[in-house]
């Protein structure tokens, strides 16, 4: 299976396998207006099977959202055709707005313009809680 | 500024430093009754309370300042809509120092981090409720005489109980307790609260449904109330309300030494025979806030002025 190479965008890769449409929602890319190449299960040496997803345009992603998601996962920045950039992501250490807080007694459940913030409560279980109500998030 | 959400936002050097101010107050009051003149507490309350606002209200005018009040979101612009970032900033205009008591969870942070004074949470829904657990601690540290080597029994609903998980909080940073937690199933120490206090600390703790089993161990009982305002089922708390009720007969096994304390307000959890039981702290603590609701508004409105 043929993808083409990009010219200038972003290739996020390592991703772990099955997870590339829970990043492609978070990261809200059905709403850009480029090419967007969601390749899954691809043979992977170090990893068995990877996702991979290209965006044709180099446009801020969130690194938070793909740290959550997968911390294993890498960005490569690509300009005109050639690597620029290759940055490594790790769990961050809060999240805004990627998560919701599904607690009805959370002030977030009532206070329509409020920030959902979710700080990393256990780096090893991966764990996040409101900073509201220290609800988990799931 | 410095605002007061939950009780691990004071160190344990600050505990230290206020439960000695709160003692310097009893013994000393007189020196104290102008510390805050010119200065204005706003007490917004949107749930009910009786206590903590007294409480609030009493020492500021002990201090020498002054109070202006909101009791109930109905007569103020919450009412209208307004946001709780909107209403910390408006009375950040009129006020020194807020103490807010909100039925939502993480209602107290969202003012503190949009108002341009100090913010006191008292309490907001069932998670935390410092000012409660300053006040247990004082009641702790004048009836045992210090903070470690103690069996600490908490009873009732563990679950929605704020000032339970704050005194764990509070608890947790001396050495050598121990917990027992009684409770039903339905109302059991949240998981956070064990894990990331009791199991991250390695302190013992014990789970058990009969409270009279493990009294005669214990050296502080923390009896709680099942709170109707935090069940959405009228049937569950009709079930569980009763599950603990403390009389006499059952503290016959109870050490001489037992201290007992409750937040308040009770309803059946403690018979009004125990009153009168020298044993019975809860009317102490009562007081005892008030103390250290002093010595906690001395010292953030001097910081604030720094």
């Amino acid at each position: 299976m043929n993808i083409d190479s990009i010219q200038n965008g972003i290739v996020i890769d390592h991703i772990k396998a099955g997870s590339a449409m829970v990043l492609y929602d978070l990261l809200g890319l059905d709403a850009l207006d480029v090419s967007v190449a969601i390749i899954k299960n691809v043979t992977s040496r170090k990893m068995g099977k990877k996702d991979i997803i290209k965006i044709d345009a180099d446009i801020p992603v969130d690194l938070d959202v793909i740290g959550y998601v997968d911390p294993a996962a890498t960005i490569n920045v690509i300009r005109d055709g050639v690597l620029v950039e290759k940055k490594s992501l790790s769990l961050p250490k809060t999240l805004t707005n990627v998560l919701k807080c599904k607690n009805p007694r959370c002030i977030t459940s009532c206070e329509q313009e409020l920030d959902h913030v979710f700080r990393l409560a256990d780096e090893e279980k991966k764990l996040y809680r409101c900073v509201y109500c220290e609800t988990k998030a799931n | 500024m410095r605002s007061i959400i939950d009780i691990l936002d004071l160190s344990v050097a600050e505990l230290d430093e206020l439960i000695a101010v709160a003692n310097d107050i009893i013994a000393h009051p007189r020196n104290y009754q102008d510390a805050c003149a010119r200065k204005k507490l706003a007490t917004l309350f949107f749930e009910p309370s009786t206590r903590t606002r007294l409480s609030f209200e009493a020492a500021m005018y002990e201090l020498g300042g002054s109070v202006l009040s909101v009791t109930g979101g109905a007569t103020s612009s919450v009412a209208k809509g307004e946001s709780i970032a909107d209403t910390a900033k408006t009375v950040s205009c009129y006020a020194d120092i807020i103490a807010m008591r909100h039925p939502k969870e993480g209602a107290a942070l969202v003012a503190a981090r949009n108002a341009s004074i100090p913010v006191i949470n008292a309490g907001d829904g069932g998670h935390c409720h410092p000012t409660q657990t300053l006040a247990d601690l004082l009641t702790i540290q004048r009836e045992k005489g210090g903070f470690s080597g103690l069996t600490i029994g908490l009873c009732g609903d563990l679950k929605f109980g704020r000032t339970v998980h704050s005194l764990i909080n509070a608890m947790s940073r001396y050495p050598d307790n121990r917990f027992i937690l009684v409770s039903p199933e339905e109302l059991k120490l949240p998981s956070y609260v064990k894990n990331d206090t009791l199991r991250k600390y390695g302190l013992p703790y014990v789970q058990t449904t009969d409270l009279q089993e493990c009294l005669p161990e214990m050296d502080v009982l923390y009896m709680t109330r099942v709170q109707r305002e935090r069940f959405f089922n009228e049937e569950d708390y009709l079930r569980l309300k009763d599950t603990y009720i403390l009389t006499p007969d059952k503290l016959k096994n109870a050490k001489q030494e037992l201290c007992i304390m409750h937040p308040l307000p009770r309803v059946n959890e403690i018979s009004v025979a125990i009153d009168d039981d020298p044993r019975a702290c809860y009317f102490k603590q009562v007081l005892n806030g008030k103390y250290m609701r002093m010595a906690l508004i001395l010292k953030l409105l001097k910081e604030a002025a720094l």
